[in-house]
């Protein structure tokens, strides 16, 4: 490392006249070089962005740039408000959001249930097999959807058949979509979302258990009185997270798994925002559309942080 | 510890069993139904004969998707992607983790704070495409991995490694050996941390082979296109290219072209899939750390 030939002194005699911070500052420079490819990406890609947000406002045109454009106030917004699909999309977010939350159990149950496994390799191989479909892509995961629901040839279909229902064509029935979409999250990430509460599972203090047994605690009830308190604490933050993405979820897999039949069941605010945006080139419009959405998930995570720092929990 | 395991603890014992291998299948099901499909004949799949173990063995799907160029292509810029992706993640992520893993940053805090904020608010697609038009990506190879050259997420897991795992002393003391702050890093700090950059190598690369919408809004040319925009063709928009399809011009040509669209469709799931889902088992343990690790509080 040629740069590494320049040797700082830490202590150089102190320049009084200069604030101490500036000093510091000067001496650590190095830690600010290795900062800087970060940090630029930041600013360029996250923030940079945030500035663009303003054509939520006006009237972008390519020619007249970004900040050229002319302002227009909340027009957009109204617009967004007054639609006739307003109301459908709000609803088609909030309810997949909140069905795929209901499942959030899912994830600690299997992590309880892997935790009390007495047989250390079986454990692992079960681990293994369940952490398995979080690797699968999305498009070949939607794939898989599509191929096992086709209603003349798909597995799912043959079944019912063989047990002498009629074919369902789950695709392009807007009744399904939505349970379709969040069962089959469920069974990509259960097992890849338990990791975190195993880790938790293996800090819980033995003498804990130990002193139930003694007091002739079954182990369901262990697992009721001393596991489920222990990872409370976790259980919380991952909720908040959730609860901060409440109106974000999957929308790349959402996109795959849309077509014109199941669109009044489908169609999320994002998805707008990318057929408005990017497919119709409505640039300011639905860049209104799609600040609307990050500010009431910025507001919804804001809430559940005050209420989770009630129970002594919370991310900051 | 002495306590005999009660009657109530035993069926426990059997009930939570039953439960984990009902979890083991109903995963490995779906998985261990689409590597049997891809090597049995269409025609025992479509109507159900075929539902665990493969039958009419036949690997003409896999000899059709092999033959197929722009899987290849596809395949190919994949690859690069990822490799190229992954090492600019890595050359970003582990120094700015670094930096800010020290106590000494003057600003750590503030620094801290702008880049949180990044995780729960953002400029959103249309502000962020814009930009990446502006800048002149559009249809580029740097498009598919400039956008995406950092997550606050994995800089985070890093930076904590680094304060829990590198020892405070032996930086400060290369430091009083005179030893720069950069060339600590490369030659104290780096050398130290073989798992946590196992870890991010495998987090970012597993992201970089999956990610398909980047491609999708940011690639035009076909050229460039890589793997899963050419699945999301044949599985999702269930068009089969011409190449795919040849042979299929003649007389029966309409059952014969759902045969060959049935056939590949589960041959390429393997394709892109078998990779990952190969390797993960011997680098498990790395993911679970990088979990685990993203879970320790500061």
């Amino acid at each position: 490392m040629k740069v590494a030939e320049q040797i700082t002194v830490p202590n150089q005699p102190p320049q009084k006249k200069k604030r101490f911070n500036w000093r510091k500052i000067k001496i650590n420079w190095q830690l600010y070089l290795l900062l800087a490819p970060g940090l630029i990406y930041f600013l360029v890609f996250k923030y940079y962005p945030m500035y663009g947000l303003q054509i939520a406002f006006k009237n972008f045109r390519a020619v007249d740039g970004i900040f050229g454009s002319e302002w227009v106030g909340f027009e957009h917004f109204t617009r967004f408000f007054n639609s006739y699909y307003f109301w459908d999309l709000i609803k088609n977010t909030l309810t997949i959001n909140l069905y795929a939350l209901a499942l959030f159990p899912i994830s600690i149950i299997v992590a309880l249930s892997l935790n009390e496994l007495r047989d250390g390799k079986f454990k692992k191989t079960a681990q293994t097999i369940t952490y398995a479909p979080h690797f699968i892509s999305v498009v070949v995961f939607v794939g898989m959807i599509i191929a096992f629901l086709n209603p003349s040839t798909g597995i799912v279909n043959n079944f019912l058949q063989f047990l002498g229902f009629e074919p369902i064509n789950f695709m392009t029935e807007p009744a399904w979509f939505k349970t379709i979409f969040v069962w089959s999250n469920e069974w990509q990430n259960l097992g890849w979302g338990a990791i975190i509460y195993l880790a938790a599972l293996a800090g819980v203090d033995p003498q804990l258990h130990e002193a139930a047994k003694v007091d002739g605690a079954t182990r369901l009830q262990r697992i009721w009185h001393v596991n489920i308190p222990s990872i409370m604490p976790t259980i919380i933050i991952l909720l908040i997270l959730n609860m901060g993405n409440l109106m974000s979820i999957g929308f790349e897999k959402i996109l795959l798994m849309q077509n014109e039949l199941n669109l009044s069941s489908s169609q999320v605010i994002q998805t707008y925002v990318y057929e408005t945006g990017l497919l119709h080139g409505q640039y300011s419009y639905s860049t209104a559309v799609g600040l609307f959405n990050s500010v009431i998930n910025f507001i919804i995570l804001i809430i559940f942080n005050r209420l989770a720092r009630r129970t002594g929990t919370s991310l900051w | 510890m002495g306590i005999k395991e009660s009657r109530s603890d035993r069926i426990f014992d059997i009930c939570n069993k039953i439960l984990v291998w009902f979890f083991i299948v109903i995963i490995s099901y779906p998985l261990i139904y689409i590597i049997s499909a891809s090597i049995s004949d269409p025609q025992y799949v479509n109507s159900g004969e075929m539902w665990l173990f493969p039958k009419g063995i036949t690997f003409e799907g896999f000899e059709r998707v092999f033959q197929n160029s722009e899987i290849w292509l596809g395949y190919r810029n994949t690859i690069f992607y990822t490799l190229l992706g992954t090492f600019i993640n890595l050359a970003v992520t582990l120094p700015m983790a670094y930096a800010l893993s020290r106590s000494d940053l003057v600003g750590r805090k503030l620094i801290m704070a702008l880049l949180v904020f990044t995780m729960f608010f953002e400029g959103g697609l249309i502000p962020t495409y814009l930009l990446v038009r502006d800048l002149g990506l559009i249809n580029t190879v740097w498009a598919m991995v400039l956008p995406n050259a950092a997550a606050m997420w994995n800089i985070i897991v890093t930076m904590t490694f680094f304060k829990v795992s590198i020892p405070k002393g032996l930086e400060e003391a290369a430091e009083i050996d005179g030893a720069s702050q950069i060339r600590t890093f490369f030659q104290i700090v780096i050398p130290l941390s073989a798992p946590i950059i196992a870890v991010m190598a495998l987090f970012y690369g597993v992201g970089h082979w999956n990610q398909y919408f980047n491609a999708l809004i940011y690639l035009q040319d076909r050229e460039l296109y890589p793997l899963q925009l050419f699945l999301r063709e044949i599985l999702v928009q269930q068009q089969l290219t011409t190449e795919l399809m040849q042979q299929a011009g003649t007389a029966e040509a309409l059952s014969q072209h759902a045969r060959i669209a049935d056939i590949v469709k589960y041959a390429v799931m393997i394709i892109s899939a078998a990779p990952l889902l190969i390797v993960y088992p011997f680098l498990q343990r790395f993911f679970i750390k990088g979990v685990l690790i993203g879970s320790l509080k500061e």
